[in-house]
């Protein structure tokens, strides 16, 4: 058991599936340049050093450049590509196919968009078009949530990917479960996409706005499985079911609140598709309340689908009307003040709940 | 004529050919008679190139094709009776009905699920070729598209890194100079859109006469040798033509009567290696009789699957997920 950020939790799950499993590789833009980041977000580093890489280092005269593992596929799995993400992908696609099993790191989940074809008509697609004869063993990790980067690098996308069958969506968000669930993740013969909060990494590269995600991580290998809700706080008054970011907002409302004799139960998903439906339906059937909070736009985000679902099958449990928080339907603007007020905090919870505790 | 193929191997490329050229004309009149569902996207009149390239291919080779697929499966080895169900909706389609025209495949002969998207199959071959080149395997991926496709982005993300990477994968355009109903001079300044367009990638690149089947296998042997070996990928561009429409309903009144007499009538593929059989010495009546097999064949694979059975409904909620 160790301490780790969330961060480190990933690049332990990846380590370990990488030594366990020699089909397991890793691809992206600036995967792990010597001298550079580790994919935007520091995951990576490290990573191509164990298990081989394409670089380019200074010589030691640092006049020029030298280039290593160009091409040496049989002997690196961490592979630095273009900025490229049709290719990115659809590499990830045909060598799943071919028995491998690519994790690639997006850098940005904005950039998802740019490689819509591929996840969408094919990764999504191949086993069931095939009639079960190949499937796509892929983890696409898509680093999300607004960071003072303007509305191109600041998108909270996981509801776009629930619509489409065949792909898994998951986003975790404490270190315990960065560890168990990507490693679920490697080894599902599913697409898997995972949300990654950049607030919650707790990685080398700082922040403005980061929260303290570090947690105890167990050493050697569990798995968290997909569709089982996390209880992060119990409570009886109302139920808020919140992911990544929020939740952790939800838990800072929930200590307000409770000051005012108000009883916060908090659930966080964890995964999207499949989506454990169970846990809420449990929950308000003790609370009778039900709000949700996401940093995903308001319009048809994954709480627009969840209040469907409960109004089908749990209405008469409903003591109020479904509350949902989430983004404005805007794209996110760049001034810190503005992007502060366009995303569900602590405060707006906090009164949302108030007010819901007093119907 | 220099490195002529040894009897069987000739006989065996002509039955394809006239298989692949069968196959397509009973498609085409069961459309006309109302009772084939879907629409089609023929590929008469390019059987020389999936011929071509694919004859001396290993099963364990995967092959990806395109939104005109039939000649690459059939060539590839899917058997006209497993291609004509999928294109009735039966469930002894190769793809169990699910699939349907634009995505027959059959991963046990080594043909990937036939791609719809035009240049989607491009980086999904490179992805094959780089699984093979890291689990160590001698394997080639040979990939279709169209000249249509080398407009693409994927196009050029692929050719990229298929070239720096030097990844076993056979890149084979064929050029039949229209994007559905758009020329190809409307569409791209390259006379030869994907050859012209290699060396920048680094990667070599022949233009063939697509409708010569020797041509063609001869292009593929040098380039297949080239992967194998470690080389890296090749692009070859075959020039041939649809004798028909983009699609189904398409009569193709966008085309000089004087480009489809030269391309139909006077470089059919599959007559022109008739004539060259002949003339190496081959009787007309051995291959009448071939032929009359492969009709007998097309005949019984048609009959077969117009009275094969339907999916269940249950089918179309499975293989959403793979499960281990």
């Amino acid at each position: 058991m160790a301490i780790m950020s969330i961060a480190d939790a990933y690049k332990a799950a990846i380590r370990e599936e990488m030594r366990r499993d020699p089909s397991v590789y890793v691809l992206g833009e600036d995967e792990d340049i010597p001298g550079g980041m580790g994919g935007a977000f520091t995951v990576t580093n490290g990573i191509g050093e164990e298990f081989g890489s394409n670089i380019a280092v200074p010589t030691a005269d640092g006049s020029a450049l030298e280039f290593k593992g160009m091409d040496d596929f049989g002997k690196i799995r961490c592979i630095n590509t273009p900025i490229s993400e049709i290719m990115i992908s659809g590499v990830c696609v045909g060598s799943a196919m071919a028995g491998m099993k690519p994790v690639a790191d997006l850098q940005y989940g904005d950039f998802l968009f740019c490689m819509m074809d591929q996840l969408v008509n094919q990764a999504a697609k191949m086993c069931y078009m095939s009639n079960g004869q190949v499937h796509v063993p892929m983890v696409m990790r898509a680093p999300c949530g607004a960071t003072n980067r303007g509305a191109q690098h600041a998108q909270s996308l996981e509801s776009y990917f629930m619509h489409v069958p065949g792909l898994k969506v998951i986003c975790p968000s404490t270190a315990y479960d960065a560890k168990g669930m990507m490693i679920q993740a490697i080894r599902d013969p599913n697409p898997v996409l995972v949300f990654e909060h950049k607030l919650l990494y707790g990685g080398k590269r700082k922040e403005a706005g980061q929260l303290s995600a570090m947690g105890e991580v167990p050493d050697g290998e569990y798995t968290v499985p997909f569709g089982k809700a996390a209880i992060r706080r119990e409570g009886k008054d109302i139920t808020i079911v919140a992911n990544m970011l929020m939740w952790y907002k939800a838990v800072q409302a929930a200590e307000e609140l409770e000051k005012d004799g108000i009883s916060v139960e908090i659930i966080d998903p964890r995964s999207l598709v499949p989506f454990d439906y169970d846990t809420v339906l449990e929950s308000i059937k003790k609370t009778g309340k039900l709000m949700i909070v996401h940093e995903d736009h308001y319009n048809c985000g994954w709480g627009a689908q969840l209040a469907s679902y409960v109004a089908e099958h749990a209405i008469t449990d409903l003591d109020a009307p479904v509350v949902r928080l989430a983004a404005t339907d805007t794209p996110t603007p760049f001034s810190p003040g503005l992007e502060k007020f366009v995303i569900p905090s602590a405060k707006t919870i906090t009164e949302a709940a108030t007010r819901l505790a007093a119907l | 004529m220099r490195g002529f193929p040894k009897k069987e191997k000739a006989l065996g490329m002509y039955r394809k050919m006239y298989e692949i050229r069968m196959y397509e004309e009973s498609i085409y009149y069961l459309f006309l008679e109302g009772i084939m569902p879907g629409t089609i996207h023929q590929s008469t009149g390019q059987e020389a190139c999936a011929v071509g390239m694919l004859y001396d291919l290993r099963s364990d080779d995967w092959m990806a094709s395109t939104h005109r697929p039939a000649g690459h499966d059939i060539a590839k080895g899917i058997s006209t009776r497993a291609m004509m169900c999928e294109m009735f909706g039966a469930k002894e389609g190769c793809c169990g009905g699910i699939g349907g025209a634009m995505h027959t495949g059959d991963i046990s002969v080594g043909a990937i699920p036939a791609n719809a998207i035009v240049g989607g199959n491009l980086p999904i071959a490179a992805g094959i070729g780089l699984a093979y080149k890291m689990q160590g395997r001698d394997n080639v991926c040979v990939c279709f598209f169209g000249d249509g496709a080398t407009n693409e982005g994927s196009y050029h993300e692929t050719m990229n890194v298929a070239g720096l990477w030097k990844l076993p994968v056979i890149y084979v355009c064929e050029n039949n100079r229209y994007s559905a109903n758009t020329s190809i001079h409307l569409t791209t300044f390259a006379e030869n859109p994907a050859a012209d367009r290699a060396a920048i990638y680094g990667i070599p690149s022949e233009v063939v006469d697509g409708n010569d089947v020797l041509a063609v296998n001869k292009a593929a042997e040098r380039a297949i040798a080239r992967a194998r070996a470690g080389k890296g990928p090749t692009i070859l561009e075959l020039k041939t033509y649809r004798h028909g429409g983009h699609s189904r309903n398409d009569a193709c009144g966008y085309r000089p009567d004087g480009e489809e007499d030269f391309w139909i009538n006077r470089n059919d593929p599959v007559k022109r290696f008739r004539k060259v059989l002949i003339e190496h010495g081959f009787s007309e009546e051995e291959l009448a009789a071939l032929e009359a097999e492969v009709e007998a064949e097309i005949e019984d694979a048609v009959e077969y699957a117009k009275n094969a059975a339907l999916p269940d409904n249950e089918d179309a909620l499975k293989n959403v997920f793979w499960e281990d």
